[in-house]
């Protein structure tokens, strides 16, 4: 009975060892990137075998990259794009995704495979045609062309997201709005969407994290420094023969923190909207 | 009758102008495009010879199946197939084995899973970023952890040698997928009813049995489903590789999707295209193959 009970303990202990190497290893390359970004000299930097810890922790390279990197700028420019596509996204989503939950119409399941075929579709393939249509009609770069790339690009997620929380709302609810003579719109945005909120909530946040990771339609359709977002920025730098790592730790960092301070909110919903999805799938 | 009538009208108006701009956008910004870019693939479309669009018909696809030196799309074709099943082979069995152990709630745990689950916010293209800095072939910290534990015995120039391209950017992708797998999997074992253990228990099955008699069969849908998900995406993603490594050195690190994009970067939309096409063949025939080998259809029911 004894040696069982030891033989349990064991295996917990082992079980938590091996959960914790796997945390450091996750952790570990967040964790090297922002050392490298706090220090100051190039042989610090560069030096091997590695120092893992700056001497004196400096903020010379965000200074660096805010003011004469023009990363300030970037910053500014990937929130007001993100933010944007991602309140059009989810109001778009809302609309969209009460109507196919709510009313039983012909061409319902066509509106959702149309919806599914946009995931399935290599990106790459609507880039050249994309860029010719914008630049016929003078869209090229405009912060306001990528708003727009980007709802459309987070649209389908956010119909179906929210589709989902409308499923999961008893209809009875706005049934009884109505018959105190709220109009659908009304009963929709003053009953139905509170109540909806943490699950709007995290629509936005995941499609403003989507947005702001976004590189590849903002490196071909931006290329004044004015109108550059985050990635851009860093690709620009990437693409150089001689790499600043220093600085482009730096970089790397700060197009991190937004993420991490949305997703530490949105965490909880995101992996039980994943887990949902496991379970009944 | 007649009041009936108009209701259905204001109705079917109502959903009409609801769904109308989710519908109108993806139709000009996804649709057009795409159905455009197919076009494409049959064309001479570079931009650097404007003057020279014309229609190829098979052009491109014989152009990128030619058998003469110097043509690396056989290498790509290897690469992508290397690149997707070995990304896939560890990210599941390590995913999954963590599964296991995330499978009994402690304290702790959830918080546990947040943290893990947290590179998934993060962009290919960051991750790549940051794994290029650590795969440095003169101050790399991985060199330097590896000469540490006595697995190599001089610094290696990961990213810039043919020979050890393409396993470092399959490491970081492996790295980046394992959560993916880890979550999904512990939440479907969570559903499995704990009666179905009491009941093997009193029939006497030990671990193993319970493994295979139980788990698995409870879980198979969802292991079928996220597979083929993760096929499909990691098919799809040359985010990693354009930031670590470019597709270099001499195309050894390449796979079709980034091959593209760099097609697309240099201006032969036609080439791009016709690549994007065979994406979308080969992805369709996996698809329709995996259906019908794994009669997932017939599961879900």
């Amino acid at each position: 009975m004894k040696s069982r009970k030891i033989k349990r303990r064991f295996l917990s202990a082992i079980k938590f060892i091996v959960l914790g190497i796997y945390l450091v290893i996750v952790i570990f390359p967040f964790f090297w990137m922002l050392m490298t970004s706090l220090k100051s000299s190039q042989g610090e930097i560069y030096a091997f075998p590695v120092r893992y810890f700056p001497k004196t922790p400096s903020l010379v390279n965000y200074k660096e990259m805010l003011w004469k990197g023009n990363f300030a700028r970037y910053m500014l420019n990937s929130f007001i794009v993100s933010g944007v596509a991602a309140v059009c996204a989810v109001f778009i989503g809302i609309l969209a995704g009460y109507v196919i939950t709510r009313f039983k119409f012909k061409g319902r399941g066509t509106v959702l495979l149309f919806f599914l075929v946009t995931q399935m579709i290599p990106a790459f393939i609507m880039l050249a045609p994309l860029y010719q249509m914008l630049s016929k009609f003078g869209m090229i770069n405009k912060l306001s062309t990528l708003m727009l790339l980007y709802t459309n690009m987070m649209i389908p997620f956010s119909v179906v997201t929210l589709r989902g929380f409308f499923a999961s709302i008893p209809s009875e609810i706005e049934e009884a709005a109505q018959i105190d003579g709220c109009g659908r719109l009304r009963a929709l945005f003053s009953v139905i969407v509170p109540i909806m909120l943490p699950g709007i909530a995290a629509t936005f946040i995941f499609a403003f994290i989507n947005s702001w990771n976004e590189l590849f339609m903002a490196v071909m359709f931006i290329d004044v420094d004015a109108y550059k977002t985050i990635p851009v920025g860093l690709n620009a730098l990437i693409l150089k023969y001689d790499i600043k790592w220093g600085e482009m730790a730096a970089g790397t960092i700060m197009a991190l923190i937004p993420t991490i301070f949305l997703f530490s909110f949105a965490q909880k919903y995101m992996v039980e909207g994943l887990s949902a999805g496991a379970v009944k799938g | 009758m007649k009041t009936k009538q108009k209701f259905a009208d204001s109705r079917n108006r109502f959903i009409f102008f609801m769904l109308l701009p989710a519908l109108i956008l993806p139709l000009i910004f996804t649709y057009y495009p795409m159905i455009k870019g197919s076009l494409m693939a049959f064309q001479s479309y570079n931009l650097m010879n404007v003057t020279n669009i014309k229609w190829i018909g098979l052009g491109n696809f014989q152009k990128l199946f030619a058998n003469t030196p110097g043509n690396i799309f056989y290498t790509i074709l290897k690469n992508t197939a290397i690149w997707v099943i070995v990304s896939l082979f560890f990210q599941f069995t390590i995913g999954f084995a963590l599964a296991l152990l995330l499978r009994k709630k402690f304290r702790g745990s959830s918080v546990y899973q947040g943290l893990i689950f947290f590179p998934w916010a993060v962009s290919g293209f960051l991750i790549g970023i940051m794994w290029r800095w650590m795969f440095n072939g003169t101050s790399g910290v991985i060199n330097d952890i590896l000469l540490w534990i006595g697995i190599i015995h001089s610094p290696i120039a990961w990213l810039a040698s043919k020979d050890t391209a393409l396993l470092s950017v399959i490491i970081a992708n492996i790295w980046y997928g394992i959560p993916f797998f880890t979550i999904m999997i512990t939440a479907a074992l969570r559903g499995v009813p704990q009666e179905l253990y009491e009941a093997a228990e009193v029939d006497g099955a030990n671990a193993v049995g319970k493994f295979f008699n139980i788990t698995i069969p409870s879980i198979k849908s969802v292991i079928l489903l996220t597979i083929l998900m993760r096929v499909i995406w990691i098919f799809n993603f040359p985010d990693l590789i354009y930031s670590m490594t470019q597709g270099g050195p001499g195309g050894s690190s390449h796979i079709i999707t980034s091959f593209m994009m760099q097609k697309v970067q240099s201006l032969d939309y036609g080439l791009a295209s016709a690549l994007g096409l065979l994406v979308i063949l080969f992805l369709t025939v996996f698809t329709i193959i995996y259906f019908s080998v794994t009669k997932f259809g017939r599961l879900e029911e």
